[in-house]
């Protein structure tokens, strides 16, 4: 066996050449997805709690405190107590709800962002699926989790979640359009929506660098319109605390309501993999086409490295969003996305189709 | 039985089971989140032909926007206690006779049909082939129908804002 973590696929084929020859193909193919879906629930949780603490420091910092720090050395246990708490807590029974809804709701939200997660390339050769279409099936999964927040929101009974639900619902479908449409502008520039192919492609350069101007314009359009589609701060209408109490999961608790807090924090994580791959080039370190020695050096960091910097950068930023503006109210967000966003969008992508036939990109 | 058997035999089992309960439901969100587990299993079985382009469409068009939008309009216009009420029995007994006359006459054609197997490769129609077909206007090109429809969406979107839009009057 060769592990190489430059390369895992040849440590795929090793576990997949060793999986074969001590069971029938069928039970192979069970095991490793068995594998596949243990390694990336445990990914998920890890990932889920960290984001969790980080937001917490990031919001101290911006508000200068300190944040959690009691349990364990700067506080990092600190999300682990709350999951512990969360899992201990009774789950309400409400009267007056559609049980079979009610129930199902957390879990369509949470299956959505799972099935999106899947395509994400992490590093070379570690990739659950890489389909020819891959953008177009995170966007179309993705568009899933929309149906569990409404239904979450209805079934309650309880008129604080369906204002939550409708606002989140009016949200998600209107800045859909609007993250659509700056991905397409890049693909207009890579050529494909395979995944793999587009992290290929940015070998000798990251897309934002090769497409200048409108691929900085899109990358603008898509961290607003991501931020937006993943409910957040300054756009987190759906859960205004100060009008709604919690908004759709108002009636939620226990580990209902940490399902709805993990796959909202997850979905935050999936659009900044998505961006810090299209646009900033996923696992590809940073390449300057004629600066062979340079290159090399940064060859040495691993992929993964790369690939976890870019999307905790622009986590990060999607934090500092949160915690610098106030919130929009929903005329501003529709207008927004109706009149600014999507106009800009439009004229970028004519932009880009130009720029590529004229060769004006790097 | 292989294992592609074994999925199509799952995929079907679902979209009957829940293609019943959406029909079968008295609540109307239920039976539109029963509708969501049909499109989605639809999508379930494209992925397993490997039309993927079709397969992540039907879960965008369908089950991202129809859905959504059918989950909408029962959000704006009905309460949580509503239940549809049971229709008359001459009713149900003449929409039972018109849904076995209609699943007798396709169990009938499907059975009569002879099936040739192509050994046509989908995985070849990949997103590349299907943008070039969509935008050219020569031979296997679908340029014309393409426009068209978008005439026709720009079209009734024009009619569907005029006629929600307020009156000055």
């Amino acid at each position: 066996m060769t592990f190489n973590i430059y390369d895992f696929t040849s440590f795929n084929r090793w576990i997949d050449e060793g999986l074969n020859s001590i069971m029938s193909p069928t039970w192979a193919l069970i095991t490793e997805m068995a594998i596949i879906g243990i390694v990336f629930l445990l990914f998920y949780a890890v990932v889920g709690l960290f984001l969790v603490y980080a937001e917490r420091k990031v919001c101290a910092f911006m508000q200068n405190r300190v944040g959690p720090n009691r349990v364990g050395p700067y506080g990092i246990f600190q999300t682990i107590a709350d999951f512990i708490k969360l899992l201990m807590k009774e789950l309400v029974y409400i009267k007056d709800s559609d049980k079979l809804l009610f129930n199902l709701a957390p879990f369509i939200v949470i299956i959505a962002s799972f099935m999106a997660l899947s395509a994400v390339p992490f590093a070379k050769g570690l990739h659950a699926i890489d389909f020819d279409i891959g953008i177009l099936y995170v966007i179309a999964v993705s568009s899933l989790g929309v149906v569990g927040i409404l239904l979450a929101g209805w079934s309650s009974n309880n008129k604080y979640s369906l204002i939550g639900a409708m606002r989140s619902g009016a949200q998600i479908v209107s800045y859909e359009l609007s993250v659509g449409l700056s991905l397409l502008t890049i693909i207009v520039l890579a050529g494909t929506m395979q995944f793999s192919e587009i992290v290929e492609m940015q070998r000798n350069g990251w897309f934002i660098f090769k497409g200048h101007i409108p691929a900085v314009i899109a990358f603008i359009v898509f961290l607003i319109a991501s931020t937006a589609e993943t409910n957040r701060g300054p756009f987190d209408l759906a859960e205004a605390e100060s009008e709604l109490t919690a908004g759709f999961h108002t009636e939620y608790s226990g580990i209902k309501f940490a399902f709805f807090f993990l796959a909202e924090y997850m979905n935050m994580f999936l659009v900044a993999s998505i961006g810090a791959t299209v646009f900033w080039g996923g696992w590809m370190p940073f390449h300057v086409s004629g600066w062979a020695g340079f290159n090399t050096i940064m060859d040495y960091i691993p992929p993964f490295v790369w690939y976890i910097g870019k999307t905790a950068f622009i986590i990060w930023l999607m934090m500092l969003f949160k915690w610098t503006f106030p919130r929009l109210r929903i005329d501003q967000l529709l207008t927004l996305e109706w009149k600014y966003l999507l106009p800009i969008n439009l004229v970028n992508i004519l932009f880009m189709a130009f720029l590529v036939l004229m060769h004006w990109h790097f | 039985m292989t294992n592609n058997q074994f999925m199509f035999l799952l995929f079907s089992v679902v979209i009957v089971v829940f293609s019943l309960l959406t029909v079968t439901s008295r609540r109307i969100l239920r039976a539109a989140t029963f509708l969501l587990f049909v499109l989605v299993s639809t999508s379930g079985l494209y992925f397993l032909l490997r039309f993927n382009f079709l397969a992540a469409i039907q879960l965008t068009l369908y089950a991202g926007g129809i859905v959504v939008l059918i989950i909408f309009s029962v959000l704006l216009t009905s309460h949580i206690s509503e239940k549809l009420a049971i229709p008359p029995v001459t009713k149900r007994i003449f929409a039972a006779i018109a849904a076995i006359a209609g699943a007798v006459l396709c169990i009938l054609t499907i059975l009569q049909t002879q099936f040739v197997q192509k050994t046509f490769d989908p995985a070849r129609t990949n997103i590349r082939t299907i943008g070039e077909g969509m935008l050219s206007t020569g031979k296997y090109g679908y340029a014309l129908p393409f426009e068209v429809i978008s005439v026709l969406l720009l079209a009734a979107m024009i009619g569907s804002i005029i006629l929600a839009k307020k009156r000055k009057d």
